[in-house]
């Protein structure tokens, strides 16, 4: 069985201008440990589909299943313990400003109800894991981009997630930095075996780290599979669109 | 210019009483003030917890209050005055229309403050599976404290300049004073002298409020 299943996710927003439809019928599986990738231009839903999964947004109907347990039946109380299983970050990093870099890792510990002290503790080997022990004591706002990434990794790690949702956490990053961070990623899927959901819209991050990808336009899943393959023979449109947009950046990138 | 030691003794009285008057009014103005703000600012359309009934009663019960000027406001309820303190006039008496005075306005501020915090530092904590109880105090509260502490001090200002204006009905303090020399006794000089301390009091708090929260922000080093 997958270990995550979205099943026919549909989300209309409601607004002057009458209902419009951010997600329309999506359906797909991911499998423990795997990278998977969502693509899309902006305004493809990829950010609203990614917070149906920990229901920071409502779908309006359809469900999401991790092993296999319905997230929508779940009460707030539950839906609570269970975010604490699924870690995410974000393309502004989210970081708190006036909390120290060891403070803010600790942040996911306390609010689990773990005392400072011994949050803190913890905290620390985490910011060894993301190669960044020497921040402990620092303020976001004295961190690079890619400095401001790690904290926030660290802080999905120190509430020992099974799932990660990444929403365009490189986009704000230069390539090198985005290559550094994809790289960190994949090591702590590999070394955990946290499962990656990643949003983006560029098919170098796609290319770079995911297994398995799915095209996103306009609310609705267009293609859906591996990275080789969507690569070598893409089917839609929609995806030959991007494949082409990543061409042209890269020939800008080279003149 | 030669001043009489009483006179002197008299506006050291001044001082402490308008001081104390500022300090416990703006503090009880804050035990009221910031439950109002959070409430505003949780229930509000963007909040965290948005409670549209709610909210409106409180915004409206607010801002009845911040319309009453505030000279009214102190005849208003020198029977509420009466039955808390036992008297309607003196310092510890003024402490009553001065902090129910405070406390919409502080309302006001504590939500303006916590609607600043970035959404993004709010999702992010409800991702970890934070209550609201707990976003509010380990993040609202956490992030935005620079702008409360301006807040206090923006107070506490108010708060003083309302202070002086009780000593139309001898609310005590240096306002008391000014009034009772300058507008009944034609003593220009001691009302000019008692301006120049309240000036000075408001740049004195102003400066001490300012300088600590510079160096409380960890935003910018």
């Amino acid at each position: 069985m997958a270990f995550l299943r979205a099943e026919h996710l549909c989300k209309e927003f409601v607004s002057d201008d009458g209902k419009i439809s951010a997600l329309s019928d999506i359906s797909f599986e991911v499998e423990k440990g795997e990278i998977f990738g969502i693509i899309g231009l902006s305004g493809a839903g990829k950010s609203t589909l990614v917070r149906c999964i920990n229901r920071l947004e409502e779908p309006t109907s359809g469900c999401v299943y991790i092993k296999d347990r319905n997230i929508n039946e779940l009460s707030d109380k539950q839906l609570r313990t269970e975010r604490r299983r699924i870690g995410m970050i974000f393309q502004h990093f989210n970081l708190l400003m006036q909390r120290s870099v060891l403070d803010n890792v600790a942040l996911p510990l306390e609010i689990a109800g773990v005392r400072k002290k011994e949050a803190r503790e913890k905290a620390r080997g985490y910011l060894d894991a993301v190669g960044i022990p020497d921040k402990a004591s620092a303020f976001p706002s004295q961190l690079s981009g890619g400095q401001k990434q790690r904290v926030a990794i660290a802080r999905v790690l120190a509430s020992d997630p099974e799932l990660l949702l990444c929403d365009e956490a490189t986009s704000a990053l230069d390539p090198q930095t985005t290559r550094q961070i994809l790289s960190l990623l994949r090591d702590i899927n590999k070394k955990y075996g946290i499962t990656i959901i990643i949003i983006t819209h560029a098919m170098t991050v796609v290319q770079e780290i995911c297994d398995r990808v799915a095209v996103l336009e306009g609310g609705r899943l267009m293609e859906m599979n591996t990275v080789k393959e969507l690569f070598a023979h893409p089917q839609t449109k929609a995806a030959k669109r991007l494949l082409l947009i990543q061409d042209n950046n890269e020939e800008e990138a080279v003149l | 210019m030669n001043i009489d030691p009483k006179v002197v003794e008299m506006l050291l009285e001044g001082i402490r009483d308008t001081l104390f008057m500022v300090l416990v009014s703006t503090a009880a103005g804050y035990a009221l003030g910031l439950p109002l703000g959070v409430l505003l600012a949780v229930s509000g359309k963007d909040g965290i917890h948005p409670r549209p009934v709610l909210y409106r009663v409180f915004d409206i019960i607010t801002n009845i209050l911040r319309s009453v000027p505030f000279l009214i406001l102190l005849i208003l309820i020198i029977p509420l005055t009466r039955f808390i303190v036992g008297k309607s006039y003196g310092p510890e008496a003024t402490i009553v229309p001065l902090t129910l005075a405070a406390a919409p306005f502080i309302g006001r501020m504590v939500e303006s403050s916590l609607k600043e915090v970035d959404p993004g530092v709010i999702e992010a904590a409800q991702s970890m599976g934070a209550t609201d109880g707990q976003i509010i105090v380990k993040v609202l509260l956490g992030e935005a404290r620079i702008s409360l502490l301006v807040g206090v001090t923006i107070s506490m200002g108010t708060v003083l300049g309302y202070s002086a204006m009780a000593g139309v009905i001898g609310g005590g303090g240096l306002g008391d004073i000014a009034i009772r020399y300058g507008y009944y006794r034609y003593d220009t000089q001691i009302m000019i002298i008692t301006v120049v301390i309240l000036v000075a009091l408001v740049q004195v708090l102003q400066f001490i409020g300012m300088r600590l929260a510079a160096h409380l922000d960890k935003r910018k080093k």
